[in-house]
């Protein structure tokens, strides 16, 4: 009897649980395409910027890439003075940006102790928060000025024998926006650098400690040079970070397009065009070449913030002993 | 005291002190930059600024109030968009997430946040503007394009955070999979979901470059959604570069609200965070 009773209630459960599976499934796909929206998003942003900078990229070929030549009346145009801007001004960056961000990470996670590390490291952080406008309104009105009474000056006495610091200290101009962009990507580079180190294990640590190792020496033996593939990684994310920045750089840059070694003089890159003359390019094959560039800049970044993490990835799980 | 032992000593002093110099050398432009922006800032901010309509050229007083309400409109259009479907992938990453689609998608989305947002800006000016031309929807729509990722991965890594124990006793119990993330692993992560939806927030708000050729700007409020439409931080640039003293005490005054907006956030999220540390120490 009790069997039987049993069977008949089985019914309507099984069939009450089928019911709770079906509404899993659909979770579950709905979960899940909104997952894959990202996919077509991405792809649909190639496609369509693609579509765009086409006509452009047919009319000139390789010469828009090797040719410096931005004529927005003769409809004639080479991105190769604003490739040389956005290249220059990342590479002034790091090099002010890379020994402070490692140095800091450094600091934050090996030396400084707690009640120091969290305010540090707060306020670091913070300068990734702060609007990329703000930064410019800063480097326009207070950085530059600074540079140009104080810094260049300076440096043109210093160094004034190297191309990089010939002529008249103008402010605005490749080494204001270097030294913006080098602020703006000191926490990202920071941050995954403490990533990095974190992600090497103490044991590394006290063995070099237990060898007798100085604090520096432990750091340099065990972490650094441990640390060398991820570094780079970070590294290659700021660089991603400082080739896409916009509206700083657009504001203290100058916003010339010409390829000049020294530092002192105004620039144009890559972004800051499009700041500049997108809303207000007139013929169709201004906006398209305008479109190419921005390509340009989406692929460049693909690639860039592509490798970086996969080095990164790489990096932390080989510490993590999983390769 | 042999030679070799002094010598390593001193090295291994300046050396830490040349670390300590750079952390110092880091956190410092905050400070600096901050100063300036409260010291200008305050100088020019003034209850008209929040309630008036920009004034001509070299005109005092006006106000940024169409800027304010064309930003609140756009972020709030970008909220509504990109969070629902921000968390759901979200939650496909983290509760779904040991497929190889899944890392593959994870992957897909760090690159969609880490596009330059001038991109995300032609993006939307190639798919929206070009047929309908300037409109707060374009606006929004870049920002949400620029949401979307941060939104996705935050909450993933929120979700994370809850222990499988949790996810495993809902399953014990005979619960179905949806009911245990939406009841269980949902709330448990409630505070971390929050902070990250802020922060995306927060990071939005302060975008330009998206801006300028989707919203362009408006010197008026905006009667509907598909005119131009002014925003803050754009507002804020176009005052910048203007060569008359009262714009960019203006841009000034601007600046400071965008940077406390960010500065409260993230400060209050982070002790948000603090206090109900449940799941993660």
């Amino acid at each position: 009897m009790s069997q039987v009773a049993s069977t008949t209630e089985a019914i309507p459960q099984r069939s009450r649980r089928r019911d709770l599976h079906l509404a899993d499934r659909i979770f579950y796909r709905v979960v899940k395409g909104t997952a894959w929206g990202m996919m077509v998003l991405l792809l649909s942003m190639i496609v369509v910027i693609m579509t765009m900078a086409w006509p452009a990229l047919k009319e000139f070929g390789l010469r828009f890439f090797v040719t410096n030549d931005w004529d927005t009346l003769g409809d004639s145009f080479g991105a190769l003075a604003l490739i040389y801007g956005t290249v220059m001004s990342s590479i002034v960056a790091l090099v002010i940006s890379v020994p402070v961000s490692v140095g800091v990470a450094l600091f934050l996670n090996e030396l400084a102790p707690r009640w120091l590390s969290k305010p540090v490291g707060f306020l670091v952080e913070m300068l990734a928060a702060i609007p990329s406008i703000v930064y410019g309104l800063w480097g326009l009105y207070v950085l530059a000025p600074f540079l140009r009474s104080e810094v260049q000056p300076f440096l043109s006495e210093a160094f004034g024998f190297l191309p990089l610091f010939e002529g008249p200290p103008l402010g605005v101009g490749m080494l204001c926006a270097g030294v913006v962009l080098a602020i703006m990507i000191t926490p990202t580079i920071a941050s995954v650098c403490r990533e990095v180190f974190a992600a090497i294990p103490v044991a590394v640590r006290e063995a070099a400690l237990g060898l007798g190792a100085t604090r520096w020496e432990m750091l340099r033996i065990s972490v650094l040079r441990t640390s060398v593939s991820g570094v780079v990684g970070a590294v290659i994310l700021g660089l991603g970070r400082a080739f896409g920045e916009t509206m700083a750089v657009t504001m203290v840059i100058g916003n010339i397009e010409q390829i000049k070694l020294s530092l002192y003089e105004p620039a144009q890159t890559m972004a800051s065009i499009l700041a500049n003359q997108y809303a207000e390019a007139d013929s169709d094959l201004h906006l398209s070449a305008l479109t190419a560039i921005g390509f340009c800049l989406f692929v460049v970044s693909l690639v860039v913030n592509g490798s970086a993490r996969f080095v990164v990835s790489k990096f932390e799980k080989r510490e993590r002993g999983e390769v | 005291m042999d030679f070799a032992y002094r010598r390593r000593k001193f090295v291994n002093l300046v050396s830490l002190a040349g670390i300590f110099g750079l952390a110092v050398l880091a956190a410092v432009p905050f400070f600096v930059v901050s100063v300036f922006v409260l010291d200008k800032g305050l100088g020019a901010i003034s209850w008209d600024f929040f309630t008036q309509l920009p004034k001509g050229p070299g005109e005092e007083g006006g106000g940024m109030a169409n800027a304010i309400v064309g930003s609140a409109i756009m972020v709030g259009l970008a909220a509504v968009l990109s969070i629902p479907w921000g968390l759901a992938a979200g939650i496909f990453m983290s509760e779904y997430g040991d497929s190889r689609t899944a890392r593959c998608l994870r992957f897909t989305t760090d690159l969609l946040a880490s596009t330059p947002s001038i991109v995300v800006g032609i993006f939307v000016c190639g798919l929206i503007v070009v047929y309908t031309g300037f409109s707060a929807w374009a606006g929004a729509a870049a920002l949400t394009v620029i949401m979307l990722p941060i939104v996705a991965r935050t909450s993933e890594e929120m979700l994370k955070l809850v222990p499988d124990h949790v996810r495993e006793a809902g399953l014990a119990l005979g619960l179905p999979r949806w009911k245990v993330i939406v009841r269980l692993v949902l709330p448990a992560a409630k505070s971390g979901v929050i902070t990250g939806l802020m922060l995306a927030l927060a990071r939005v708000a302060g975008e330009t470059a998206p801006l300028l050729f989707t919203a362009l700007g408006n010197n008026y409020h905006s009667e509907s959604l598909n005119q131009p439409t002014a925003s803050l931080p754009v507002q804020v640039y176009n005052y910048a570069m203007s060569p008359f003293e009262e714009m960019q005490q203006q841009a000034w005054a601007g600046a400071l609200v965008l940077v406390l907006f960010v500065v409260v956030i993230n400060l209050s999220t982070r002790l948000l965070l603090r206090s109900k540390q449940g799941w993660s120490s």
